[in-house]
């Protein structure tokens, strides 16, 4: 790999990477992404800011009825801790799904959300899990909700000078479940998305009391299907109902056709896969 | 006296330690001093003349050494190739670009940062030209992609016409007369087989030194073809092949992508003689997607004619195939390799037509399996369409068609005979490992219960162990590179003092494993222990002539060579045995590392003795000489045909499009094997890259000529993670081609796999309507023929 020359700073501490950064710095935690880009030169920050040996901020912590996760939390991590299986399904199953275990292992939750690839696995998850993003710059903390995070391809709402340090999830309450669900491009559910969905789902008795649910893959950007969430709330939430609502999964999002899917099947998919993901949150339900 | 333990046997290989320790050393590992570094500026549009070349900027950036573009290097000429039908590749562009990656220029600069950061500084002024991709658009000469050519079409091969001295018949009266019977049914299909990138895990890197005291080359590339690298260097700089060293060293994957010899090469060799500096070069991903040769790419319509109770009475497939902007190594030779196994495992009249025309893309050539893939898919997946068409089971029907045992050596319509071949045996040992009874009974309860699952069969021949001397009358000649023209094997094997012994072989592994598989042989005719033989490859200084590793023709061309230099060295031995051992030399016997006289063991003497002896003026029977070595060549009368036949249970989600394999079996005949451990790993391999080209993978240039598929982002290869356990069985039909009986497997895998997947798919979806669908079957596409079948 021949990236175009830039300078590396490893800071010892979050203020002196905050003080790092600026217009042409690029923040690298694991470096899945960011390096691939570099190298094809398609991307040529003038600084990269390693934040790979900040401490503290490689953990999974409760606290009240949320839990937060740390900007150096792996994709491992993520995808095997308990709590995040327990209370927000979602993430950990998309962690799961994706890359391959070197991915995994160097790889971040915060790094692939900051990163807002419109065929990542995580952004759709958070987004579905109703989490808040934490953004530190060095005039302080700023608290972005998931819904306003992801602006467009490869954008995300964070400024220049701040850090996603962490996320914070709420924990699945009473009658709570959430699910990921993608189609890959190698078939099954390998490699990137070629649409896939995460939902989470409240339910009250044997209704739907509340819903979310998000695309990714499909559109271009990666965002709420908030008009197939509000036709799914009253329903039963059976196979029938669910798919009645899925119709609507793709009313809030402009589909873009690539290499792996036309506009109608990716429409197709986004209906198929938003009604597996519902169907598995209800059924996670707990 | 054969160990068979040895022979036969599972050795594990002997070059895994170091390369999964990180310590086999390859091209870019190399670090001479005053090292210099290239990098090159490549086109970003399909077709264009080109206006200017502005190099200044580039020229004074920090670390460049020189730049050079095509005015440069223009009196060494176009690169050369084998087969020079068509435009020949310019080494930097000549005035205009005809495919995205062409080199324009050439940066040298002390690190390779620099050197890239210069090609970016280089400013290209186009005038762009309409593209020609589509390969029936190419055809139709609508837009010619080269002025100086009268057709796009370069050359068009048919069945009969390719080999004028033969004057074989044309078939295809035969198969047209067939059409017109009462009873025949037809079968017809357009299919795409698609272009496809090799992907090795080592990118190509070559590094040059060139001594100017003595005028001489030493090149290390990762090369397939370090004899042809060294004869092209030679003739394009018009020196002996002799003053020119190729070495290749640890080659991390080659499949057929690393046998052509490339400008980058040439141009590595031009700098580092110019500036009097050694001169690297190592490929990125993207330059490999994009300027390294790529395979396949043709479209064709197969039709298969027959009576209603399975009887084949013709084929029939036109087809253009795709060249791309530029002929290199073979690449109008490879429809041919396609066209020798056209009629597969059958006895019926074929009529074959394939033109081969440019485009402006890169160049295609030799991709494992190289045009034999290509022929059987077209083939197989007809006699598919054909069997639903007939309701007859597609294992019966091919049963009904194909050559029977006793009838080999088989002489085909194209004028060559298969050698050996027991196709019954392999399509039973497949209904046995299967299970074929049951799984039928599987996929049609997963039927009932609305489940689109279906079984493929594919069966295939292959042509390969290239070595017989007539191959360079019909233009599979390296003369052009300043070699002799044909395929010999070559096998230079020493006893040592100690009684070790160093095989020399004139052909090198890119992963194949030649250092455990040839130690196993002589190991096996020496009776000297496999741990004691050394096996060096890859030097053309060192190491006797030979073509190299390609075509599965290692093992049974110049394996073979090997294994008769062991045998010259036996004769040798027991001269200097029986003189020990005071006896005659027809009465000693070789076994377990020593030799004794016949009917007598306890007159006996160890390897270690007679090699000693052999080194010893006074230990030496009167009139042998010193030393005891030997080198043989080995020209087959005729290529091997490995054969075998697939299985692939698959299930389709119908909802998305998504394949899952099931399972797969497959049973292979490649003739005797000397470790079935490396051949079961090579029909892994191969394999593996056939469902590749089944499911996955495809270059898409689009109708401009922009490269859409320029990184493996967009190029999904198959991993193991998508992939059922492969169940493998072989059965044992032996040639007599070469005296091991071997066949060679290193394409039988690719060849064998990529039809019995899409005939598994279209069994799956079958009861929806869906006929065909073509290759690669992403989801999108099997998603779509459900949709087109159900509307």
């Amino acid at each position: 790999m021949y990236p175009r020359e830039f300078d590396y700073v490893a800071p010892a501490s979050l203020d002196e990477a905050l003080g790092a950064l600026g217009d042409d710095a690029k923040v690298m935690a694991g470096g899945m992404s960011l390096i691939p880009l570099m190298k094809m030169r398609l991307f040529s920050p003038a600084v990269v800011v390693d934040i790979g040996r900040l401490p503290g901020l490689d953990t999974v912590e409760e606290q009240n009825g949320d839990f937060t996760m740390g900007a150096l939390v792996r994709h491992a991590t993520t995808a095997s801790h308990p709590l995040v299986a327990q209370s927000a399904t979602a993430l950990a199953t998309a962690a799961s799904l994706t890359g391959d275990v070197q991915v995994r292992n160097r790889g971040t939750t915060c790094g692939a959300v900051a990163h807002a690839d419109l065929v990542a696995d995580q952004p759709a998850a958070v987004l579905a899990l109703g989490a808040t993003m934490i953004a530190q710059s060095s005039g302080g903390t700023r608290e972005i909700a998931a819904s306003e995070f992801f602006v467009d391809a490869l954008t995300s709402a964070l400024e220049p000078d701040e850090i996603l340090t962490s996320l914070r999830i709420p924990k699945h309450g009473p009658g709570e479940g959430s699910a990921y669900d993608k189609l890959g491009r190698r078939g099954g559910r390998s490699d990137y998305a070629i649409a896939g969905a995460a939902a989470w789902v409240k339910m009250d008795g044997v209704s739907v009391a509340d819903a979310r649910v998000a695309l990714t893959g499909v559109g271009t950007k990666v965002s709420l299907a908030n008009a197939m969430a509000e036709a799914l709330i009253g329903t039963d939430g059976s196979e029938a109902a669910v798919k009645e609502a899925s119709e609507k999964s793709s009313d809030d999002v402009t589909i873009i056709e690539d290499l792996y899917g036309s506009e109608e099947y990716k429409a197709h998919l986004a209906s198929v896969y938003a009604t597996r993901a519902v169907r598995q949150a209800i059924e996670n339900v707990t | 006296m054969a160990t068979t333990s040895v022979m036969g046997g599972d050795v594990r290989r002997r070059e895994d330690p170091a390369l999964i320790k990180g310590r086999g050393v390859y091209v870019d590992d190399l670090q001479p001093t005053g090292l210099l570094h290239v990098a090159f500026s490549r086109a970003p549009v399909g077709r264009a003349k080109i206006k200017s070349v502005d190099t200044s900027a580039a020229s004074s950036m920090p670390g460049v050494v020189a730049v050079f573009t095509h005015d440069d290097v223009a009196e060494l000429g176009p690169l050369v190739a084998q087969v020079p039908i068509g435009k020949l590749r310019p080494l930097l562009a000549a005035g205009e670009v005809n495919h995205v990656g062409e080199a324009i220029a050439m940066v040298v600069a002390e690190n390779r940062y620099q050197a890239q950061d210069a090609a970016d500084a280089i400013d290209v002024d186009y005038d762009i030209l309409p593209a020609v991709i589509d390969l029936k658009e190419a055809k139709s000469d609508a837009t010619k992609v080269h002025d100086e050519l009268d057709s796009n079409v370069i050359h068009t091969w048919t069945y009969h016409g390719y080999w004028a001295a033969l004057g074989l018949e044309d078939q295809t009266p035969q198969v047209d007369a067939a059409m017109e019977r009462d009873d025949a049914v037809i079968v017809s299909i357009e299919m795409t087989n698609q272009r496809l990138i090799p992907v090795a895990i080592e990118p190509r890197s070559v590094m040059v030194e060139y001594n100017s005291g003595y005028e001489r080359f030493t090149v290390h590339s990762a090369t397939q073809v370090p004899h042809a690298l060294a004869g092209a260097i030679a003739t394009m700089f018009g020196m002996s092949p002799s003053d020119v060293r190729a070495i290749a060293p640890e080659v991390g994957g080659g499949f057929g992508a690393k046998l052509n010899v490339y400008n980058d090469e040439i141009l590595a060799a031009f700098a580092a003689k110019k500036l009097g500096r050694p001169v690297k070069w190592t490929e990125t991903r993207r330059e490999a997607a994009g300027a390294t040769i790529h395979g396949r790419g043709w479209i064709g319509t197969a039709t298969l004619v027959g009576t209603k109770d399975g009887q084949f009475l013709g084929y029939k497939l036109e087809a253009i195939a795709d060249m791309g902007a530029y002929s290199q190594n073979f690449t109008v030779a490879i429809p041919l390799l396609g066209l020798w196994v056209a009629s597969g495992q059958y006895k019926m009249p074929v009529s074959w037509t394939v033109d081969c025309v440019v485009t402006n893309t890169m160049t295609t050539d030799a991709y494992r399996g190289a045009g034999r893939p290509e022929a059987i898919y077209y083939l197989e997946r007809i006699i598919d369409a054909f069997a639903r068409e007939i309701g007859m089971d597609p294992i019966e029907v091919r049963r009904k068609n194909f050559w029977q045992k006793d009838e080999f050596p088989a002489t085909m319509g194209c004028g060559f005979s298969l050698d050996s071949g027991d196709y019954e045996a392999a399509i039973d040992k497949l209904i046995e490992v299967s299970g074929y009874e049951d799984l039928i009974r599987r996929r049609d309860e997963a039927r009932a219960e609305g489940r689109q699952v279906g079984i493929g069969i594919g069966s295939y021949v292959e042509v390969c162990g290239f070595g017989p001397a007539v191959l360079a009358e019909i233009g599979f000649s390296w003369s052009n590179y300043g070699l002799p023209a044909s395929f010999n094997g070559s096998g230079l094997v020493r006893v040592n003092p100690d009684a070790s012994v160093t095989v020399v072989i004139g052909t090198g592994p890119t992963g194949q494993g030649h250092e455990t598989t040839w130690a196993q042989i002589i190991s096996d005719r020496l009776g000297i222990p496999w741990e004691n033989v050394r096996v060096r490859h890859g030097d053309t200084q060192e190491h006797p002539m030979g073509i190299g590793t390609f075509g599965s023709r290692s093992i049974s061309v110049d394996g073979a060579a090997t294994y008769n230099a062991a045998e010259e060295i036996k004769v040798k031995a027991a001269k200097i045995a029986a003189h020990l051992l005071e006896a005659a030399p027809e009465d000693i016997v070789f076994e377990d590392g020593a030799a004794h006289v016949a009917g007598s063991p306890e007159r006996s003497i160890e390897w270690t003795a007679i090699a000693k002896s052999a080194y010893q003026a006074h230990t030496l029977p009167e009139g042998v000489e010193s030393g005891l070595e030997a080198h043989t060549a080995f020209s087959p009368g005729n290529a091997t045909w490995p054969f075998g036949t697939h299985l692939a249970l698959v299930e389709v989600d119908a909802d998305t499009g998504d394949v899952e394999i099931l399972e797969y079996y497959a049973v292979d005949d490649c003739g005797n094997r000397v470790n079935p451990m490396i051949v079961d790993g090579q029909i892994h391999g191969g394999i593996t890259q056939g469902i590749g080209q089944a499911l996955f993978e495809g270059a898409v240039y689009d109708s401009s000529g922009n490269l859409l598929t320029s990184s493996l982002l967009d190029y999904p290869l198959p991993t193991a993670a998508d992939l059922p356990s492969f169940q493998l069985s072989h059965t044992v039909t032996p040639t007599d081609v070469n005296p091991m009986g071997v066949k060679g497997i290193g394409e039988a895998g690719t060849i064998g796999s990529a039809h019995t997947i899409v005939n598994a798919v279209v069994d799956a979806l079958s009861p929806l309507g869906v006929k065909h669908i073509d290759m690669p079957l992403r989801p999108k596409r099997v998603w779509a023929a459900i949709q087109e079948a159900s509307n």
